[in-house]
């Protein structure tokens, strides 16, 4: 038993959904109490969606116990075909449901219904939403795209083509990040012959196996069926996930070497990124400690933009994604700090109140760490809140992405003029402390806070008028550096002196 | 001034009620937790349960995220499904680490879930064992929120019921005292409180309290009534410890809360012109509330999905009050006892049903076209994607509705869809 209070990732059936509601011409029957169709809200509220996802549950309840829960199951499976008429029906159970062991699959199947039965294992007390987002798409993938059932190839083709993998409803981007893509393909001279599970159709997997070679846009959900269709159809794999300059380009790099073609000169045309970073306004983001947690195709591709195309300094990374411990802890290797695999969101905010970053990329949960702690915060993976599904064009991929990269994690900052005119104006009433960025609605003013370890340490009169006379958005971190040198030196009353210690000894 | 009296001819009350066995677009009874932990403050929710109670609550609750919130989920596993034995063990781990951490927690409700009922963990034996172990410092009760059980707000009857065998005993010749039974918003309490000693009726307590390791006296002499309809196993076990129903409308909107109110003063013996007036300036202010919204609903319709158990209540305010013409009103079940008088109060061809079967349903309310439906937040954007104007049901629950002065606030709550509308020109 683990005791949990919020989740990173819902349950195995919930990764089914995302990849059934991305889907066309599908639908799910779920064994399962009313209480999960909680579920459908996650697409219709948090992601806007304007249709139910095609998912049937049985709601079963406890007098269904004792009694026919099966045929119940198979009432539903065959009104789900008779009225939604699908091209595949995929079968499964919520965690009630898999205990009541009722074979979804075999009582769906023994219904002869006219299309395939996709039926769906996933331990829902062993596994987590992501895995049973990927085993879905390479349940559906290697039954449709299965070369003994696969669609007949095209007879001429003309450009060289790919499937894009892994996109999925309630991702983060997914949707931008596929259209940024798809574009940035197309100028290439590469055609997307499939991109899957979004958008696509049963029998658009069918298709899978005509394309050149994959793209494998989140490998959270798309590795297993990418590995497949590899071994399958020697299709290979890029695996380069296009997030920053310098990952785009590697991509572009990758795409052009296995297809022979050139990229067009004007490719970067809209990239502003590399300008942005360089104008003297972007100065004072040089060496701002940043914080980054979510899932691991984010997280490794956001560590390295914050270095390489932000020049911030990444002060930690880590990820919910157990799966992909190894290749986070490689990246925090190289860093040199330290990699933090939990999906217990009370370690993360541990780290962050005991690295009191500036900045911290990650997702709604890190939001709401931030927001506790007053750091600034930008999200960059899912689970993301309904903010984070924009309605304008906002991919984190592609020569788009990261423009809208650099707008969206500077935004949290106070602006390199404005901190400025703060420091030198700090005075004057418009700059107040309590002012804030002038861009952010009226937030309080920081508190300084202070650290529990440093409770027994007291501040003089004299230190305290000084500390005030630090600009406010420095003040709380100047404040813990001064109680943790002072804890660390054993000085139990702080002076000035102590402060202008503690300022020297923690100047970089 | 006064609506007609309640009784006519042809109230749905007496009509067939349509039975759905179908697919149930609903809540569980977990859902509760995230009102019932803001009411109690002292108490802690703890579902023994899976990652999709987990991530229920969080869905449900995800409005707003506490620093740490007085609730949580023991995530059961696979080695706890193996041996139960085990898993009384793992929860008395979990129970003990948490109590170490929150010393602020006076009351620990284990929670049981689906997984946790199927597989027969006994929460009650734990909950025994528990409170043993920690009192007197913590109270450990249990409840099951599961939704092979209970549904959206049944999972508070489920507690508050629970509660109540735990709750002081009254002696048998104290003083006749009120309880007014349903979680209320403090603000809306408070008025009440100041209403009823105007009245001269009391003393008055609240339940679910304020704090839980603090519930009010129960005996023969205590008089209740229902500030939710949803309570019928506390009415149950209001009744074992021999107190007394006060049966009255809901209190939503004027009417609901003149008579609600009625009741409870004529219960205690309050003369009833002293009532009248007492009451006739907060039932003036609420029908002054409700004239602007009347001109914007009167003669729409309006379809209810089942949610809350709050439908036939609301339905007859929007349609007495408010002029709408309720075309289906329906409920995860219906309780004869409780809401027999809401029902009278609906129009004859009005549809009632009970249960649901979605797709159903959803069939009959495209062919219907009301010009509201009230309904989940599942089903809100698809239906307003096709063209239908809706209200999300969930926040009549978690929004401050009963009583006079909230009356205008009610009914905002359904013309602010149609203001919207109007208001778009996209
Ligand atoms: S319906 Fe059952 S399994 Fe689902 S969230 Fe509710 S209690 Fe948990
Ligand atoms: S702050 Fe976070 S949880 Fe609260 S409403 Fe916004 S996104 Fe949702």
């Amino acid at each position: 038993m683990k005791l949990a209070v919020w989740t990173y990732e819902g349950p195995p059936h919930v990764g089914a959904m995302r990849v059934a509601t991305a889907m066309r011409r599908v639908h799910y029957v779920l064994h399962a109490p009313q209480g999960d169709t909680y579920a459908d809200l996650l697409f219709t509220m948090i992601e806007r969606r304007d249709a139910r996802p095609p998912v049937t549950y049985t709601t079963f309840q406890a007098r269904d116990l004792s009694g026919d829960t099966a045929e119940l199951f198979k009432n539903a499976a065959r009104d789900a075909y008779a009225r939604f008429k699908p091209e595949a029906l995929l079968v499964g159970a919520s965690c009630t449901g898999e205990l009541i062991q009722d074979d979804p699959g075999g009582l769906a199947r023994a219904l002869d219904l006219p299309v395939p039965v996709i039926a769906l294992d996933l331990p829902s007390y062993q596994k987590k939403e992501n895995w049973g987002a990927g085993e879905t798409f390479y349940q559906l993938v290697r039954f449709f795209a299965d070369p003994a059932r696969a669609a007949a190839a095209p007879a001429t083709k003309t450009r060289p083509s790919c499937n894009l993998l892994g996109a999925t409803a309630l991702g983060f981007r997914c949707r931008d990040d596929v259209r940024e893509l798809t574009t940035l393909l197309g100028r290439l001279g590469v055609d997307v012959n499939v991109c899957a599970p979004l958008g696509a159709a049963p029998s658009d997997l069918a298709r899978l196996g005509h394309a050149d070679f994959n793209v494998l846009l989140y490998p959270e959900t798309g590795d297993q069926a990418a590995r497949w269709l590899e071994r399958t159809y020697g299709q290979k794999i890029i695996r380069t996930t296009p997030i920053g300059v310098n990952a785009t380009r590697a991509f572009i790099a990758e795409v052009c070497a296995l297809t022979g073609l050139a990229a067009p000169a004007d490719i970067e045309a809209d990239l502003r990124l590399p300008w942005w970073s360089r104008s003297v306004d972007s100065n004072y983001l040089t060496g701002k400690r940043v914080f980054i947690f979510g899932d691991a195709t984010h997280v490794l591709a956001a560590q390295r933009v914050a270095r390489e195309e932000m020049g911030f300094e990444v002060v930690g990374i880590g990820t919910y994604a157990r799966e992909f411990a190894r290749e986070v802890r490689a990246a925090a290797a190289e860093i040199g700090c330290d990699a933090l695999i939990t999906d217990d969101y009370l370690d993360v905010e541990h780290a962050i109140a005991a690295l009191q970053p500036e900045l911290v990329l990650g997702t709604q949960m890190e939001r709401h760490i931030a927001k506790r702690l007053k750091i600034g915060c930008a999200v960059i993976s899912a689970p993301a809140h309904v903010q984070d599904y924009p309605a304008r064009h906002a991919p984190q991929m592609g020569f788009e992405g990261a423009n809208v990269l650099f707008d969206t994690w500077v935004h949290p900052l106070v602006m390199g003029l404005e901190e400025h005119l703060l420091a030198m104006f700090r005075d004057d009433f418009e700059f107040h402390d309590g002012a804030g960025p002038s861009h952010l609605e009226a937030a309080p003013a920081p508190q300084p806070e202070a650290t529990p370890s440093a409770a027994a340490i007291v501040w003089s009169h004299a230190a305290e008028a000084e500390l005030a006379k630090i600009p406010f958005f420095v003040r709380g971190k100047a404040r813990r550096n001064t109680e943790a040198y002072a804890a660390l030196h054993g000085v139990a009353a702080i002076d000035v002196d102590t402060l202008y210690d503690a300022k020297s000894h923690f100047q970089r | 001034m006064s609506p007609a009296p309640l009784a006519r001819s042809g109230d749905a009350a007496a009509a067939p009620v349509l039975r759905e066995r179908g697919q149930h677009e609903v809540f569980c009874g977990l859902t509760s937790i995230v009102w019932l932990h803001r009411k109690m403050q002292d108490a802690f929710f703890l579902v023994v349960g899976s990652r999709t109670c987990a991530h229920l609550l969080q869905s449900a609750a995800g409005v707003m995220i506490f620093a740490e919130p007085r609730f949580a989920t023991a995530i059961m596993e696979e080695r706890d499904l193996a041996g139960l034995a085990d898993a009384q063990d793992e929860l008395d781990a979990v129970v003990e680490r948490l109590l170490a951490r929150r010393g602020d927690i006076k009351t620990l409700f284990l929670v049981g879930s689906c997984p946790s009922e199927v597989i027969k963990l006994d929460l009650g034996r734990a909950a025994q064992r528990l409170s043993m172990r920690f009192a007197p410092e913590v109270r450990v009760l249990h409840y099951s929120g599961s939704g092979i059980e209970t549904t959206f707000t049944q999972g508070e009857d489920a507690c508050l019921a629970a509660m109540i065998p735990d709750a002081p005993a009254a002696a048998p010749d104290a003083p006749a005292e009120l309880l007014v039974v349903g979680a209320l918003p403090d603000v809306v309490e408070d008025q009440f409180s100041r209403l009823f000693a105007a009245l001269g009726v009391g003393p008055v307590s609240f339940f679910p309290p304020r704090r839980a390791a603090a519930p009010p006296a129960i005996g023969p002499n205590t008089r209740f009534i229902l500030a939710q309809p949803f309570l019928t196993d506390t009415v149950r076990a209001l009744r074992e410890r021999g107190a007394v129903r006060v049966p009255a409308l809901y209190p939503f909107g004027a009417e609901g809360a003149t008579q609600w109110f009625t009741a409870a003063a004529t219960a205690f013996g309050v003369d009833p012109v002293h009532a009248r007036q007492t009451l006739a300036p907060a039932r003036e202010r609420a029908t002054r509330a409700l004239a602007r919204h009347r001109e914007a609903l009167a003669g729409k319709s309006v379809f209810f999905f089942p949610d809350s158990q709050l439908e036939a209540p609301l339905a007859r305010f929007l349609t007495r009050e408010l002029g709408m013409r309720p075309i289906e009103v329906s409920a995860p079940y219906i309780n004869r006892e409780l809401v027999d008088e809401e029902l009278a109060a609906l129009p004859g061809d009005a549809v009632i049903s009970e249960g649901q079967d979605v797709e159903r349903q959803l069939d009959r309310c495209r062919a219907a076209r009301p010009d509201l439906v009230v309904c989940g937040l599942g089903l809100a954007n698809p239906l307003e994607a096709e063209g239908l104007t809706t209200k999300w049901s969930i926040e009549l629950v978690f929004s401050p509705v009963h009583g006079f002065e909230q009356a205008g606030d009610l009914a905002a709550l359904f013309t602010r869809p149609f203001a919207r509308r109007a208001a778009l020109r996209v």
